[in-house]
């Protein structure tokens, strides 16, 4: 792998940036893996990624139905916080962003990972109740975080209307000065990179269609560009989780559902840190580019068309105007859906499943992508020992037979 | 924006006055107390969650208030049929295949059929849309 640096840089510029490598290659599928990922999206690539690093298994296929990282990776706001309420999400979403704070040296891949906070505001008095709650478990848990008036939310962004005239107005917020947004498409293409110079195997355009199952044992995958074979298969597929589960034979506790995000025309920088409101439902940024990031709740009706409806744009951008009167005459750009894989109690499954060696990480629902590089770890570690790692553990499927669910609806709120 | 006909007001009205409430025709064990963990679980969370047709709950939040079902595609979007509570779909996915696996046999068989513009996917089309509340 050609390491990127800026002495790098400066010697293809001198060459006219001719010869840069080809950041990963294109195989052709072997017959057989000792490891198969289904799904080329972020927490795929990061599961081959750690594989290959970690536990030194290398012979590992990651197999996407369309390219690497087109799905929710490409689709979301980027936020990236690990500010949850219960031990058990605490330590998974804590687990990645201490992962974060190396990604690029690790990976060897700018992901522009920027800690420039995330306010959770409060416009209740229940709202700031929770909030107290949660950041106290927070700093409990060892995880930063702060409660602030709505002075100090006003300092942080003047912009925003805090005053009494609102309709909402603004009591206080949660404050976590480690969380911030990171560049998508970087993190699956870098994981990407580092995996492939690792030797796993990117196979795009090839659909998974079906698994081979012997005496409750999975022998592989059928795919449209024909069998592959392996003994331990990792499904990391979001909002298509509920297909490939059916095609094992067994149901999940999810439900797919469009979730629409949208940009804005580029603006000079006004707003330098992540806001998330609940109760007026939105949340924005602004990217580096200058366009503002904004988001909001799912459509609530089943979908897997990658798209949703208007009612739902219009009233994210009414929570965001609400909050902030001086975006009213901000034209937006593009806007879109991806399929979040919803969980009914707003945390994922990182599970083994009746199928002996098939395992599943899904039910992210609204907030995956700031768990892309722990989810990867702690389900690479779980692939390579056929044993749950201990953070992962308790995200197994059998919660929602014992009953010991991690209801994290409060943190997650708007979308997580 | 979806149109919805909901077939207590029997009229069409927009998606905002409706909320979705889920996969449909779920039935509540008989006897909550004799279920054991699995079957419980699987009652109250577990969902198909299909690609393709989905039955699926809705209310008419800001209308009548009823609840009613809709026979819908998740890829398409495409609202099939609604119907009342207690009513079974007249479109199903067993339905639909069924359906199309037919009309391709007949267009394989005789070649003239599909010459004289009995093309499979308009006939089933309009088998669809002649249904009651149907849309597109």
């Amino acid at each position: 792998m050609q390491r990127y640096s800026g002495f790098g840089l400066v010697k293809h510029a001198l060459r006219h940036h001719e010869d840069w490598q080809r950041q990963w290659r294109n195989p052709t599928p072997k017959p057989r893996y000792d490891v198969i990922i289904v799904g080329g999206g972020g927490h795929g690539l990061a599961t081959a990624y750690y594989l290959a690093k970690e536990h030194g298994i290398t012979n590992v296929a990651v197999v996407e139905k369309g390219w690497l990282g087109g799905g929710n990776t490409a689709r979301n706001t980027t936020i990236v916080r690990s500010n949850y309420l219960w031990d058990e999400s605490a330590a998974l979403y804590e687990h990645a962003m201490k992962l974060w704070e190396g990604l690029s040296q690790d990976i060897n891949y700018n992901v522009m990972f920027s800690q420039r906070g995330v306010l959770n505001l409060g416009h209740t008095l229940q709202d700031m109740r929770d909030i107290q709650r949660r950041v106290n478990a927070n700093r409990l848990n060892g995880i930063d975080g702060e409660v602030l008036d709505a002075e100090g939310v006003q300092s942080l962004v003047p912009i925003m209307d805090c005053s009494k005239r609102a309709r909402y107005p603004v009591m206080g917020a949660s404050w976590q000065p480690r969380a911030g947004v990171a560049r998508h498409d970087a993190v699956a293409w870098g994981y990407a990179r580092a995996a492939d110079a690792l030797g796993v195997d990117l196979l795009q355009n090839t659909e998974v269609t079906g698994f081979k199952i012997r005496d409750g044992q999975i022998q592989g995958v059928h795919t449209n560009r024909g069998d592959i074979e392996a003994k331990t298969v990792g499904c990391v597929t979001a909002g298509n989780s509920s297909v490939l589960a059916r095609m094992a034979g067994f149901n999940l506790p999810l439900e797919s559902h469009p979730l629409q995000a949208l940009v804005s025309e580029p603006l000079k920088p006004v707003l330098d840190t992540v806001v998330m409101s609940n109760h007026v439902h939105g949340y924005i940024s602004q990217s580096d580019k200058g366009d503002l990031v904004i988001g909001a709740g799912i459509d609530g009706y089943n979908g897997y068309g990658q798209r949703g409806s208007y009612p739902t744009v219009e009233h994210t951008l009414q929570a965001i105007v609400e909050m902030f009167p001086i975006f009213s005459r901000v034209r937006m750009n593009r806007q879109w859906g991806g399929i979040v894989d919803t969980c009914p109690d707003a945390c994922p499954i990182i599970s083994k499943t009746k199928v002996k060696g098939l395992y599943f990480n899904c039910g992210w629902g609204t907030g995956g992508f700031k768990a892309t590089p722990g989810s990867g770890h702690v389900f690479a570690a779980s692939l390579a020992k056929g044993e749950m790692h201990p953070i992962a553990a308790p995200f197994s499927i059998d919660r929602f037979h014992s009953g010991a669910l991690i209801d994290e609806h409060g943190a997650a709120g708007v979308a997580h | 924006m979806f149109h919805i006909y909901c077939p207590y007001c029997e009229e069409l009205r927009e998606e905002e006055e409706f909320h979705p409430k889920g996969q449909a025709h779920i039935a509540r064990p008989e006897e909550p107390d004799a279920c054991n963990d699995e079957e419980w679980g699987d009652y109250l969370f577990f969902r198909d969650n299909p690609r393709g047709i989905h039955h699926e709950m809705w209310l008419h939040a800001v209308g009548c208030r009823k609840f009613f079902n809709i026979t819908r595609n998740t890829v398409s979007y495409e609202i099939l049929e609604t119907y009342k509570m207690g009513e079974q779909p007249t479109i199903t996915a067993e339905h639909l295949a069924r359906e199309e696996k037919t009309a391709r046999e007949e267009k394989t068989d005789s070649a003239q059929v599909a010459e004289g513009g009995q093309q499979t996917v308009g006939a089933s089309d309009a088998a669809v849309a002649s249904i009651k509340g149907a849309q597109a």
